[in-house]
């Protein structure tokens, strides 16, 4: 799988955590993924959902998606068009979150701080960031990131379309 | 094969690897002694159902537990309904334990209805799942889809973690409690410290921690980002394990066990910690803090709403009078908990005092319901998270934690303190 970023969106600080991804005060209405889009980074950054488009990267800094295990705080993200998100590290049952709904997660620091630190030009570029996931691979222009592939067995996950895809195969094979 | 710590042999049991033993980072297939859910069970059935089927099953009825505590009861006619999705499942599919709103929060109803052995692998779609290793079980939180694979085929992958070692030393001065040596070891460790590690608890302290108090450390183990936090069997779980009958061996992690942290803390000389907004780790010993009025003043949640904590507080409380400009809010961590304060008079104390009594269950913990917070308004809690918009507004608030007796005094002073004014 490879892609390139539309946008970016950089937050460079630490432990942001899934209360401000996807507030609490939602997580017990049954919303449809567009209608979580709505709401997505709502206590941390306003101008996100406005702004937001199909395609969009997020760069992070360390522990993205501390906190809740609420799968809302990745299927907010993934519904308003986020491609992949790169940071620092991830917080475990985020990350894990991640694998099950099949949205590409990139765990490279140098990555994340080189993007931290060239903030101006890279916000004024079109086209900024290309990802091969598959081969643990960044391009940004002359740089050359590379970061650790998924296990395989996170892989299996991952490459059948999330969690609830790779069940059912399991099922039907043991039927 | 290098000694095993706590993770490892529990871990190695539940996938059928005791002889041979696992490695750490070395992926697992587990299933669980029992799943845990709450309110979003409604959610995780949907999610169920398109795994299975609309005419699928889970796998096993009698190990899947769900207890109704995120908003209870119902605020509003979306939550009622999404309560009346999860009774409609649990009858469907026969799930044998499941409690209704009330009874309690889901981290407090598990153990004390005696659903958690020692030596088990719990799995939870609730972060705060890490509770259970109070009980010496490897409580580990997981999200919504993977909680309806796991009711579809009763098992996951689990990557077996490295472990911290934290050594508690000495007894705590008085007026000091184990929330406050949770949030000293947090400060240390920091949010991200503890992140895809297991935690283990040694050392003089932890015998004389109760089962109660050990559940406020291990609750908070997620605040550093833990895939457990498990506190060795001793003759405190075995003299509460006597209850419920189990039958177990104690198990240890072997002497030449590896870890690849460790922290030692003389918990003799600690004074009443504060974490301040918006992060679990800004930890200050309280005498460090600048003067901070308060609005709302909240005892309970799964990390310290138990018998012992209403008692401190109402200790601290009785005869006296709450601070005109502050709502203090008390909310049981199980209806046996109210039972039992109840009983005994300190749910008297604590209204009397001026404190409003809510329902057994989360309360304002996730800012849906119960006592929210407006903006511009702080709060003291005794809860595990103080991020922004946790309890409500976001703007311009601020969430403090302490331990309750540290709540229950600054309800009295109007500003936050450990000294009874
Ligand atoms: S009391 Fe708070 S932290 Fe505990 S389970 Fe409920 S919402 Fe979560």
């Amino acid at each position: 799988m490879r892609f390139k970023s539309h946008k970016i969106w950089i937050f460079p600080e630490n432990d942001i955590n899934t209360d401000v991804i996807f507030p609490g005060r939602y997580t017990y209405e049954p919303l449809t993924p567009e209608e979580m889009a709505r709401h997505a980074m709502e206590d941390y950054d306003q101008s996100f959902v406005e702004e937001v488009e199909r395609g969009d990267m997020i760069i992070a800094g360390n522990n993205f998606g501390a906190g809740s295990s609420r799968e809302q705080a990745v299927s907010c993200l993934q519904a308003a068009g986020i491609s992949c998100i790169i940071a620092k590290s991830f917080a475990r049952i985020y990350f894990r979150n991640a694998i099950n709904q099949a949205l590409p997660l990139v765990i490279s620091p140098e990555c994340s701080d080189y993007v931290i630190k060239n903030k101006e030009l890279l916000e004024s570029d079109e086209e900024k960031i290309e990802v091969d996931f598959d081969n643990g691979v960044i391009k940004i222009k002359e740089e050359v990131f590379s970061f650790p592939k998924l296990d395989n067995q996170a892989l299996q996950i991952f490459k059948a379309g999330g969690l609830v895809e790779y069940t059912k195969t399991m099922l039907t094979k043991s039927r | 094969m290098a000694g095993q710590t706590l993770i490892q042999k529990i871990l190695a049991k539940a996938s059928g690897k005791e002889t041979e033993g696992v490695a750490a980072n070395e992926i697992v297939f587990v299933s669980p002694h029992r799943i845990l859910s709450h309110d979003n069970s409604a959610a995780i059935s949907k999610t169920f159902y398109k795994i299975v089927g609309s005419k699928g099953k889970v796998w096993d009825p009698k190990k899947i537990f769900i207890a109704l505590d995120h908003a209870v009861p119902p605020p509003d006619a979306v939550k009622a309904e999404n309560h009346k999705v999860i009774r409609q499942f649990v009858k469907e599919q026969n799930i044998k334990y499941f409690y209704e709103g009330g009874t309690g929060i889901c981290h407090e109803v598990l153990p004390a209805k005696g659903h958690v052995p020692p030596n088990v692998v719990i799995l939870g779609s609730d972060s705060h799942t890490t509770t259970h290793g109070a009980f010496g079980a490897a409580g580990i939180p997981i999200g919504r889809t993977e909680t309806a694979s796991v009711w579809a085929i009763g098992q996951t992958w689990l990557k077996v973690p490295e472990s911290i070692k934290i050594n508690l030393n000495g007894t705590l001065p008085i007026q000091v409690y184990a929330k406050d040596i949770i949030l000293e070891i947090i400060r240390q460790v920091t949010a991200s410290g503890a992140t895809y590690l297991s935690v283990e608890f040694y050392g003089s302290t932890i015998s004389q921690l109760s089962i109660s108090e050990r559940m406020t450390l291990s609750n908070l183990t997620a605040e550093m980002g833990a895939k457990a936090g498990i506190f060795p069997v001793d003759k405190v779980t075995d003299k509460w394990n006597k209850q419920f009958g189990f039958q177990y061996e104690r198990i240890a992690a072997d002497e030449d066990a590896e870890y690849i942290k460790s922290l030692e803390l003389d918990v003799s000389n600690l004074t009443p910690r504060i974490a301040k907004p918006h992060k679990v780790d800004n930890v200050v010993p309280i005498e460090d803090l600048e003067k901070t009025s308060i609005d709302v003043a909240l005892i309970g949640t799964c990390t310290n709403g138990r018998l012992d904590d209403l008692e401190i507080a109402a200790d601290i409380l009785k005869d006296k009078t709450i601070n005109p400009n502050v709502r203090l809010l008390v909310y049981p961590a199980s209806q046996e908990v109210l039972l039992q304060a109840t009983k005994q008079g300190i749910i008297e104390i604590l209204v009397a005092a001026g404190g409003q009594i809510g329902v057994p269950a989360c309360g304002p913990c996730l800012g849906a319901y119960g006592g929210c917070i407006a903006s511009g308004e702080k709060a003291i809690s005794s809860a595990n998270r103080n991020f922004k918009g946790r309890m409500g507004s976001k703007d311009d608030t601020g969430i403090y934690l302490a331990s309750p007796a540290t709540v229950a005094k600054s309800a009295i002073a109007g500003y936050i303190t450990a000294e009874e004014v």
